[in-house]
């Protein structure tokens, strides 16, 4: 229901809604929704799919190079989003999308018009587009990048198993008259107020989702062939469009808050009174048979409750609202961006493939002696010289691009009850004083905590100071000391961060005294061999590691870990933040152990 | 058809904040650091319409002022040539233009942002010549990025130092040219999404928290504001058409007045003394202390620069320039707000 709904109103209005995020696997159930959305926009439409790991030449457009030497002026080529002009945009993989193509999608979504300056040509074209963001990510932090997901109003998750009805909801006929209806469709002040109160005891922090909640509800209305927005769009946009953002579940004090808002409208002069609103609907409206009856507050607020996906319910009643943060920039593709972005260090012979960049001086200047050559050449050949200057590809020559890597710094923090929990607030300073200078040594800093029976990654790698400060605020210690657990999920983050183009370097703080084995059960013995495997296996990773030791008196199974890491080792029983940071910093420079 | 400035609620510390760079550009740019969908971008590509048309040489890439004794170099060469004809004393003729309001795209190349060879005519009649990049478009105006956090390093390190030095000197393929770039920089970001590099962070003059209105009845309002603008952005754009009147006049009368207002030596050493409880780095802040405070001035329609002035202007001038310490969970607002409540005791 909710799938072919969203489909509709996206189909009403694609540029005013940005679009929809279908988070699900590549399966018949996305090939249906999409067939099913195909088949409501009008014939013609526009319908553009676009690669993870499409280039900025091919998406905003930029110089067509083989038609520009071709013509001996420069030709410019359209981008994907300007081909797209009103039409619909096809996201895949957008859990993995790097955050300048999500900043680009996001401009044209805002502006409603693609403005691209690249490789001296300037062009400004109109690109009204609707997004469709093929989400295919599994785990919490996997997600379409926030910035992005932020401007399309719907985000739906596709149930696996495919259902058998396949009801049509609504025909291309309705669209069409849909279309023209919308612009003429009113939304009341009340309905206004509804949605905005709803957002607001759900914990949106965004007021985009109020106004995408709105143009929905709007849409809903135009399909429905009303010239105002009722009680039932405002409910259904609230499930669709304010729902799945919530981080919170009205509590019982904003509950009484907004009762003595509407209580008392001297406070809010514009707030109706509940039975005012439903007076100043149109009369065709009460007559509705299923209309639900209370405030619109209400309505709007139960609606969103009711649509809000079972797990994420559970999770927000206990307080713990793992609502998804906004993954780190630039995650995806950071490995491949070495030849084209950095600083320029010089030119070769090379084509303008995968990224290139092609440097037309020294190309044009390779070129330039075998002009006469080639000019005699062409002529005897019967090909009359059409292009002023003849350049082959044997006369590319490509930038060359130095970038420096990116270090990622991995603290693995023993929470137990072995190392007190002042350990705790000295590693939360040194992460903090790390990220404050982060930026210009072009660091991330990951924390992983282990207590009890497992580890813990409390912080994915990030460069921001906000994020890491909420992250650690909320660090809890005491219990056992899972050792081998905490090392191998470093081994594991750090191989993550390797395979993104980084350079990881684990900072292990622990006093070395397991007792708790891999496999979560107690044991003095077999939980030190398993910590003393698990270092071994990151040693033939080649993790550059350093082991601070945190117990009063250096500790020889400390010791014997770092061995078995390839660590460096120090004990540093009363270390404060700042020694801490510069203790790591040490470390950054120093050799990676070879493997 | 642009929002109108004036039609954005709330964000009053954002909008002063334009506003003053808007009368003074020599503040070195605002910041603009928040919440997402807060309409930080929403002011920036309002302010175009909203300012005041200004002279430029007719016929220049730069937009040379025509009351500027030298010009730049092609603006030169044009007067010397004038002057040989015999024409005028080496004048050149203006016409009014809008100030220019750029907007720098993620992903831009360098060779776009500061210029480069222009293509055409190299590979057409193999001819050097210059084609100028935004950072010439943006003479004399504003050059906005978006998600100043997220851009490459090398156009960091090179927008630090054209707005240091108000002049672009490119120096590439072949090319020797320099032409003047003097610009408010204006930057937004989500911190959420990474930090700004020390040495940028100082360049800005002002810098601005923005954060979604949490009370209904503005977020009733911005909604509101939004659908009428989507649904007839021309009858919306009338309907503010008097109100942006009134901001436009406002800034005209700010620019004339502020050579005027009075700077005494008491607001000089109050701002000292505040820089110094603070602790900021360098003179800056104290500079664009005081040059806020008297654009704000000029803005308000006083003579004299005062404590009012200075309070207001206190935070967005300081609050990026302080010593972090990551210890101190305070954030630099608060550390503002608390050493201005000190001293003036507020």
């Amino acid at each position: 229901m909710n799938e072919g709904m969203s489909a509709a109103l996206f189909a009403v209005d694609p540029v005013g809604l940005g679009g929809v995020v279908v988070r699900s696997g590549a399966g018949p159930a996305r090939e249906r929704w999409l067939a099913h959305l195909a088949a409501l926009l009008p014939a013609g439409t526009p319908w553009r799919r676009v690669p993870l790991h499409v280039n900025d030449d091919r998406l905003l457009g930029g110089l067509d190079l083989s038609a520009t030497l071709q013509a001996g002026r420069p030709i410019a080529q359209r981008g994907l989003l300007a081909e797209a002009d009103g039409g619909v945009v096809l996201l895949a993989m957008a859990e993995r999308l790097s955050a300048a193509t999500a900043a680009s999608v996001a401009a044209v979504i805002d502006t409603q018009e693609l403005v691209a300056e690249r490789h001296g040509i300037g062009t400004r074209s109109s690109s009204r587009i609707g997004v469709v963001a093929l989400d295919e990510g599994i785990a919490d932090d996997e997600q379409t990048p926030s910035r992005l997901r932020e401007r399309l109003a719907f985000h739906l998750t596709l149930a696996v198993a495919p259902d058998g009805d396949d009801e049509q909801l609504f025909t291309r006929d309705d669209v069409a008259a849909a279309r023209a209806r919308f612009g003429a469709v009113r939304i009341d002040d009340a309905i206004v107020e509804g949605l905005c109160a709803a957002s607001i005891a759900l914990g949106i922090d965004s007021v985009r989702a109020a106004m995408l909640a709105c143009r929905a509800a709007r849409a809903s209305a135009a399909l429905d062939a009303r010239d105002a927005v009722n009680a039932r769009d405002a409910a259904l946009a609230a499930a669709l469009v304010l729902a799945p953002r919530a981080t919170q579940l009205p509590t019982a004090s904003a509950d009484e808050e907004r009762a003595a808002d509407s209580d008392t409208p001297s406070d809010a002069p514009d707030v109706p009174p509940p039975d005012d609103a439903e007076a100043a609907e149109p009369p065709s409206e009460s007559a509705e048979p299923d209309m639900p009856a209370g405030p619109i507050d209400d309505v709007v607020l139960e609606a969103a409750l009711a649509a809000i996906p079972p797990g994420l319910l559970a999770l927000l009643a206990l307080g713990n609202p793992k609502a998804p943060r906004s993954p780190s920039a630039g995650r995806a593709g950071a490995a491949t961006l070495g030849r084209s972005r950095g600083r320029p260090t010089g030119v070769r012979r090379g084509e303008p493939q995968g990224g290139a960049r092609l440097n037309v001086i020294e190309t044009l200047r390779a070129a330039a002696p075998w002009q006469a050559l080639r000019r005699r050449e062409a002529e005897t050949a019967d090909r009359p010289g059409s292009a002023r200057i003849q350049v082959r590809r044997e006369d590319f020559h490509v930038w060359r691009f130095k970038q420096r890597s990116e270090t990622t710094t991995v603290f693995v923090v023993d929470a137990s009850g072995s190392s007190a929990l002042n350990r705790l607030a000295e590693a939360k300073g040194a992460v903090e004083l790390l990220l404050a200078d982060c930026y210009v040594r072009r660091d991330s800093v990951a924390v992983i905590a282990f207590r009890g029976t497992g580890a813990e990654l409390l912080l994915p790698p990030t460069r921001s100071l906000v994020r890491a400060k909420r992250s650690l605020a909320g660090l809890p210690g005491g219990g056992g000391t899972p050792l081998a657990a905490g090392i191998a999920s470093a081994c594991a983050l750090a191989d993550a961060v390797r395979r993104r183009g980084a350079t990881p370097i684990v900072v292990l703080l622990t006093d070395g005294r397991a007792n708790i084995a891999r496999d979560g059960t107690p044991g003095r013995a077999r939980a030190g061999e398993d910590a003393l495997a698990a270092a071994r296996a990151m040693r033939m990773e080649g993790v550059a590691a350093l082991l601070l030791d945190t117990s009063p008196q250096p500790q020889e199974t400390a010791r014997a870990l770092a061995v078995a890491m390839g660590a460096r080792y120090l004990p540093l029983p009363h270390a404060g933040a700042a020694m801490l940071s510069q203790a790591v910093r040490a470390a950054g420079t120093a050799p990676a152990p070879t493997r | 058809m642009v929002f109108p400035f004036s039609a954005i609620v709330g964000q009053d510390e954002m909008k002063l904040a334009i506003l003053i760079a808007a009368i003074d550009p020599r503040i070195g740019g605002v910041l603009v650091f928040g919440d997402r969908g807060t309409g930080k971008s929403t002011a920036v590509r309002a302010l175009a319409a909203l300012l005041p048309p200004m002279r430029a040489v007719v016929g220049c890439r730069y937009r040379c002022d025509p009351a500027l004794p030298v010009g730049c170099e092609e603006c030169e060469a044009r007067k010397l040539n004038s002057k040989e004809n015999g024409k005028e004393k080496g004048e050149l003729k203006s016409h009014a233009v809008p100030v220019p309001v750029v907007d720098l795209p993620l992903g831009a190349t360098e060779d776009r942002v500061v210029g480069a060879l222009d293509l055409e005519r190299a590979l057409a009649q193999g001819v050097k010549a210059f084609e100028p990049g935004l950072l010439a478009r943006a003479n004399r105006g504003f050059l906005y990025i978006d998600e100043v956090n997220l851009l490459e390093d090398h156009l960091v390190d090179l927008l630090i130092d054209v707005a240091a030095s108000g002049e672009n000197v490119v120096e590439r393929e072949g090319l020797s040219v320099r032409h003047p770039a003097r610009f408010v920089l204006v930057g937004s970001g989500n911190p959420e999404e990474g930090e700004l590099r020390p040495q940028l962070l100082d360049r800005f003059g002002l810098s601005v928290e923005v954060r979604t209105p949490q009370d209904l009845p503005s977020r009733v309002e911005v909604v509101k504001r939004r659908d009428a603008f989507e649904r007839d952005g021309e009858a919306f754009g009338k309907a503010w058409a008097k109100e942006e009147a009134r901001v436009r006049r406002q800034i005209v009368a700010g620019r004339a007045r502020i050579g005027e207002v009075e700077v005494p030596d008491a607001a000089l050493e109050r701002a000292a003394q505040l820089c110094m409880a603070l602790g900021t780095d360098g003179l800056r802040g104290e500079l664009t202390l005081i040059r806020a405070a008297r654009a704000f001035a000029a803005l308000q329609g006083d003579a004299v620069v005062g404590d009012a002035h200075l309070k207001r202007v206190a935070p967005p001038a300081l609050r990026h320039r302080l010593r972090r310490n990551p210890l101190d969970d305070a954030g630099s607002s608060a550390r503002v707000d608390r050493a201005v409540g000190e001293l003036f005791g507020a």
